[in-house]
């Protein structure tokens, strides 16, 4: 990305691409699943009437954040540019995907892996961390999404 | 052997893209299917159709749409969708009808004309549908099949090049078959020189979309020996179970699997043809060739392992000695696969019976597995559809 462009992109305000997936905190976000009051289960996206355990006739969830570090189960990446509703740059610029474990929830979440990193810098095991990125932006703002980040880049 | 049921005939129209109604495709798959069985069209009692969700109305009735095409003669109709496992829910239908005694013989019928391109989701802001925000956030149906087969890469030291084996082993597989839509002799050096998808799988090792049809009749066992089809192939088992929660593996067009932090997490894949074993009374061992759905190359070695017919982690190491060819101790896709038919949806299932039905009745000209005794299938598709069949002689 040139200077130009990143001085215009600071110009526009920053929305979630997706409201109420994740919290707007460009330090630490947490994606916000949601938890059965009644057996415990996690969700993510969130559940919010009829919790999917076959054990459990819980019907309440309070809203959670999700843990915000994980290992890698697999990555892989995406050279074509995918169809609608993915809004590309012009040209399509590739980026890499991981599969991300969540310890304490015992979920496996995707996401993009930040710009930069590829897919011959990840390994299955290694500890990443949740940051927010631009997804895409529009003429009136910058839509962030939630993304994987190698902890140890 | 009372959960048996016969398989008298069947049908299949080449694979290929040829633009026609996927009508004509049922309608021909399912001539031949008839004139195969000996029974006469008039003496069918049931037809179950698989539905296509991409041809219009027609297709959500398929059942019905064949049995007109074939000539109204007063059969009962069922139509039944479950993704890729479409046409082996209409099998279960036919077979349900017939070991209660509701009929004696049905015809099973699947057939698809695939549109150009990448199946793209519907328009609009839509962001409660899982579906839409995948592909919002650049999820593709390939990333999938790729995470998959990167998992085996790390876990088990798979390479590309086993990946790429797969494919040279389908496409020597299909030459022979006059129903497969690729017949060429891929080799590896073919595959690494097609473009990268998703990282570690190119485009040679993603299956294509297709059309085709594929057509059984089936019948009980008393009504084959009543006509001197008592050694006809039998349908010993048909499982269709769904998932169990938690759900371990991430699967399309899903973000996060379930959470396995309260319930145990369970693999789908590999339940699929643990209750046809249960049901058919044999086990992995008594497997002679099997049917797999091959969506990536990678997948073939995933499901070797779900039909146990390995450890966990094996079946490249079975692929490099050569046993899951024509002529190895177990082959794996003698038809060619996915690899060298494409998808068809609903025909896809229906077309891996039809395989093992040539495979067992020893017709499986240029393709044949010898003294095949016993076959199994196996796919998977969207929203918790899948299936597993087992034929024997």
């Amino acid at each position: 990305m040139s200077e130009e462009t990143n001085a215009a992109a600071e110009q526009k305000p920053q929305v979630p691409a997706l409201e109420g997936w994740f919290t707007m905190d460009s330090d630490k976000p947490h994606l916000l699943g949601s938890q059965c009051t009644s057996c415990g289960t996690y969700y993510f996206p969130k559940q919010k009437n009829f919790c999917k355990n076959p054990h459990c006739e819980g019907e309440e969830f309070k809203e959670i954040p999700l843990s915000r570090t994980g290992k890698v189960w697999s990555f892989t990446n995406a050279c074509y540019q995918p169809p609608e509703p993915f809004v590309s740059p012009e040209p399509f610029v590739p980026y890499t995907i991981a599969a991300v474990e969540l310890d304490k929830e015992k979920m496996i979440v995707l996401g993009q892996v930040i710009t930069g990193v590829n897919v011959s810098d990840l390994k299955a095991g290694m500890e990443m961390e949740l940051v927010l990125e631009t997804l895409f932006e529009d003429d009136e703002s910058e839509k962030l999404t939630w993304k994987w980040k190698p902890v140890s880049a | 052997m009372s959960n048996e049921i016969a398989i008298l005939g069947v049908g299949m129209h080449p694979w290929g893209k040829w633009g026609k109604n996927f009508v004509e495709y049922g309608v021909k798959a399912a001539r031949d299917a008839i004139q195969d069985s000996g029974v006469a069209w008039k003496d069918v009692q049931f037809v179950s159709g698989a539905a296509t969700m991409r041809c219009g109305y027609p297709g959500y009735v398929a059942g019905a749409t064949f049995a007109q095409a074939l000539g109204w003669q007063g059969a009962e109709v069922n139509t039944s969708y479950a993704a890729c496992a479409s046409g082996s829910q209409a099998l279960a239908a036919a077979r349900a009808k017939i070991l209660s005694g509701a009929c004696d013989v049905a015809l099973v019928v699947g057939a698809d004309t695939t549109p150009k391109g990448f199946l793209a989701p519907q328009k609009g802001e839509r962001p409660d549908d899982p579906d839409w925000v995948r592909f919002r956030l650049g999820i593709t149906n390939p990333t999938y099949f790729a995470l998959y087969a990167r998992r085996r890469m790390e876990m088990f030291g798979d390479t590309q090049e086993d990946f790429a084996q797969v494919k040279v082993k389908n496409a020597e597989h299909g030459f022979n078959n006059p129903n497969a839509r690729y017949k060429k002799k891929f080799t590896a050096d073919d595959v690494a020189a097609s473009a990268m998808v998703a990282d570690p799988l190119r485009l040679m090792d993603v299956c294509a979309t297709s059309d085709g049809g594929a057509a059984l009749v089936v019948s009980s066992v008393d009504y084959a020996k009543k006509i001197g089809r008592g050694d006809a192939v039998k349908v010993a088992a048909v499982s269709t179970v769904t998932p169990t929660y938690a759900s371990s593996v991430i699967e399309m067009p899903d973000l996060a699997t379930d959470s396995g932090a309260v319930v145990e997490a369970q693999s789908f894949r590999a339940a699929l043809p643990q209750k046809a074993y249960e049901e058919a009374g044999i086990g992995p061992e008594d497997v002679s060739v099997a049917e797999v759905y091959d969506l990536s190359t990678a997948l073939e070695l995933d499901w070797i392992e779900d039909l146990q017919l390995c450890e966990r982690g094996q079946a490249a190491q079975m692929l490099r000695a050569g046993d899951t060819r024509l002529g190895g101790r177990l082959p794996v896709n003698p038809s060619g696969g996915l690899a060298c038919f494409g998808e068809a949806v609903p025909a896809q299932a229906i077309a891996q019976v039809c395989e093992l039905t040539w495979q067992l009745r020893g017709q499986a000209e240029g393709r044949q597995v010898e003294n095949a005794k016993v076959g199994i299938t196996a796919n998977q598709g969207l929203f918790g559809h899948g299936s597993s069949v087992i034929v024997k002689k």
